[in-house]
């Protein structure tokens, strides 16, 4: 995944001056980008603009990175050796989208050992739904299905945000989520079709991951601030609304054919708006989540800073045999 | 072919299925946690490539024996005494270091292995060999070249590969002894002589650890029973852990 517009502090905790942009050279970004053309790295481009963008494509990279620990958890327990490979193959292709989105940020001028620490700080976001905890097997299959699913649904559209790197990063990674929500798909009507405890597995999967994956649309569009500039700039194409309506739409009949049940009692489908009414999520503890009290949050961020300052012996010998091997050329 | 030679054959079979599969369940443990994002995509490729073996492998030994166990029934329903692997691969994976270690000391010979075995009269076998021994070679690679990278880098990641050749130095003959029941297989060309192999190992070895700055460590007696079933506690625990849903939900499929 895994986008959401949130509002955080920008990298370290220096005062952002405030940037008068140039009237003139505004007005001929905001036609080019409203005329759809791609911006690229060399192009000149407002501050906000470039600031709104890391933001958003860390986030989106620490996301693919902590994502990687919710279903790493259950590489070791995979139930046969075709799911363990696909498990791992499917962990490991999040590494390379965080690997991708990282260069796409990094064209912005930011390099990703700043991007890391302020992770690791717990300044920067990511998102919420790697902060609950995996805890059966069905949730390996549940989190392809929902989770990859909202993430396509988010994603599609980038594939023509107006900036570019982040564009084409993006045309790579929807490839393979698309893959993954395939793959989970099928690891769930597996044990929706299989014995009654595989089959209760799979509905409380479901019902635990149903409404973190309508909250990764971000929050309703009235409490969406930063919305309207993104959409404007093309990073944003839709609405969280939108984009929130369109995913229930889809996956009720997934859902439907597999015989498990959405846990929503408003669930119904609108005739008129040809569409399905739905609940409302609990916006209160999405904001809390957002705020680092997920049920995992705090195992998320240790397990990535220990991986961080357990690594950093490695890193350091990587550079130090680097260095004399330079100096050897050199002599 | 008697009752006996089908037996071993198919024990060493499994032998090459179960070394693959518990050294892929332990690269698997590093996926999320290694110490640089490039380094979690090339364990992870390592991971792949050993699960995707021992698939292979554990397949082929449930044909052979015929009693209708496939590579999961092998994998996922043997307790430790049936496992055939050796202590080297059941290992903890330490710090990078010991599992950079391990993965040299275990690749190189996987690949001088791989590479007779491709020659085998047994053709499934070295079919399966052909192909892994591109796959392994990488995994050579990339072990030796960050062996040399740690022990010729800073002092601490010199003591610790030394510390990790120190942990995993003890379970390097085990890798070159010939199993008596193996002797028919040896003679009928299908199995390869590994004792054959030690020489070629040790010059390979010599080489990396002598770029990385490292002292081969003295002799010590070797300890060996993964070959018959004599493991170390380790892995009763991993087996709990990779066979657990298996053993909660009998007969269900996944
Ligand atoms: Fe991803
Ligand atoms: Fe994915």
């Amino acid at each position: 995944m895994y986008v959401q517009e949130v509002k955080t502090a920008s990298l370290g905790d220096r005062p952002v001056p405030v940037v008068v942009e140039d009237p003139a050279r505004l007005a001929a970004f905001e036609a080019r980008v409203a005329a759809d053309e791609f911006v690229e790295p060399k192009d000149w481009m407002p501050e906000a603009y470039r600031k709104t963008l890391i933001r958003q494509i860390s986030q989106h990279a620490h996301s693919e990175i902590v994502g990687m620990l919710p279903e790493g958890n259950w590489i070791g327990r995979a139930p046969t050796l075709r799911r363990k490979a696909i498990l791992l193959a499917k962990v490991q292709d999040e590494a390379g989208h965080g690997l991708y989105l990282y260069c796409a940020a990094e064209t912005l001028g930011v390099s990703r050992d700043q991007m890391t620490q302020a992770l690791l700080a717990g300044k920067a976001k990511y998102s919420t739904i790697f902060n609950y905890p995996t805890l059966t097997w069905a949730d390996m299959g549940t989190i392809g299905w929902l989770v990859d699913g909202a993430a396509i649904m988010n994603q599609v559209p980038l594939q023509r945000t107006s900036y570019g790197p982040y564009a084409r990063a993006m045309v790579r990674v929807c490839k393979e989520e698309s893959f993954h929500q395939r793959q989970g798909y099928e690891a769930v009507m597996v044990l929706a079709a299989g014995t009654p405890e595989q089959k209760a597995m799979a509905q409380d999967a479901l019902d635990r991951w149903w409404w973190p994956s309508l909250m990764m649309f971000g929050p309703p569009d009235d409490q969406s601030p930063n919305s309207a500039q993104s959409m404007r700039w093309r990073i944003k194409r839709d609405t969280n609304d939108e984009l929130r309506q369109k995913f229930v739409d889809i996956t009720v009949p997934q859902a439907e054919a597999l015989g498990l049940k959405i846990p929503d009692p408003d669930l119904r489908w609108n005739e008129e708006k040809g569409g399905y009414d739905f609940g409302t999520p609990d916006w209160d503890e999405f904001f809390a989540v957002v705020s680092g009290e997920g049920p995992m949050a705090h195992e998320r961020l240790t397990a990535r800073r220990e991986a961080w300052d357990n690594g950093a012996w490695v890193r350091d010998a990587a550079m130090a045999h680097a260095d004399k091997r330079t100096a050897r050329v050199a002599a | 072919m008697s009752d006996q030679h089908l037996q071993a054959r198919v024990a060493s079979i499994i032998a090459l299925g179960d070394d693959a599969l518990v050294l892929g369940q332990r690269i698997g443990e590093w996926c999320g946690h290694a110490p640089t994002l490039e380094l979690d995509l090339s364990l992870a490729n390592l991971g792949l490539d050993l699960i995707g073996q021992a698939t292979l492998f554990l397949n082929y030994a449930g044909e052979l024996e015929g009693q209708g166990r496939n590579g999961d029934a092998l994998a996922f329903r043997r307790d430790v005494y049936d496992f055939r692997n050796c202590l080297l691969v059941e290992q903890p994976n330490g710090d990078f270091g010991r599992t950079i270690v391990r993965q040299l000391l275990f690749s190189a010979y996987q690949r001088l292995l791989f590479e007779s075995l491709a020659k085998s009269a047994d053709s499934r076998l070295a079919e399966i060999a052909a192909k892994a021994v591109k796959e392994v070679s990488y995994h050579e690679r990339l072990a030796a070249d960050w062996v040399v990278r740690l022990g010729d880098g800073t002092e601490e990641s010199h003591n610790r590969a030394k510390d990790g050749l120190a942990w995993n130095w003890r379970f390097v003959d085990e890798l070159f002894a010939v199993d008596p029941a193996e002797a028919e297989l040896l003679t009928a060309g299908l199995m390869v002589d590994r004792n054959a192999l030690r020489a070629p190992w040790d010059r390979i070895i010599g080489t990396v650890l002598s770029d990385a700055t490292l002292q081969i460590p003295p002799p010590v007696r070797g300890v060996v029973g993964g070959r018959t079933g004599r493991h170390s506690e380790h892995l009763g625990h991993m087996l709990s852990e990779m066979q657990f849903l298996q053993r909660a939900y009998p007969g269900a499929s996944w």
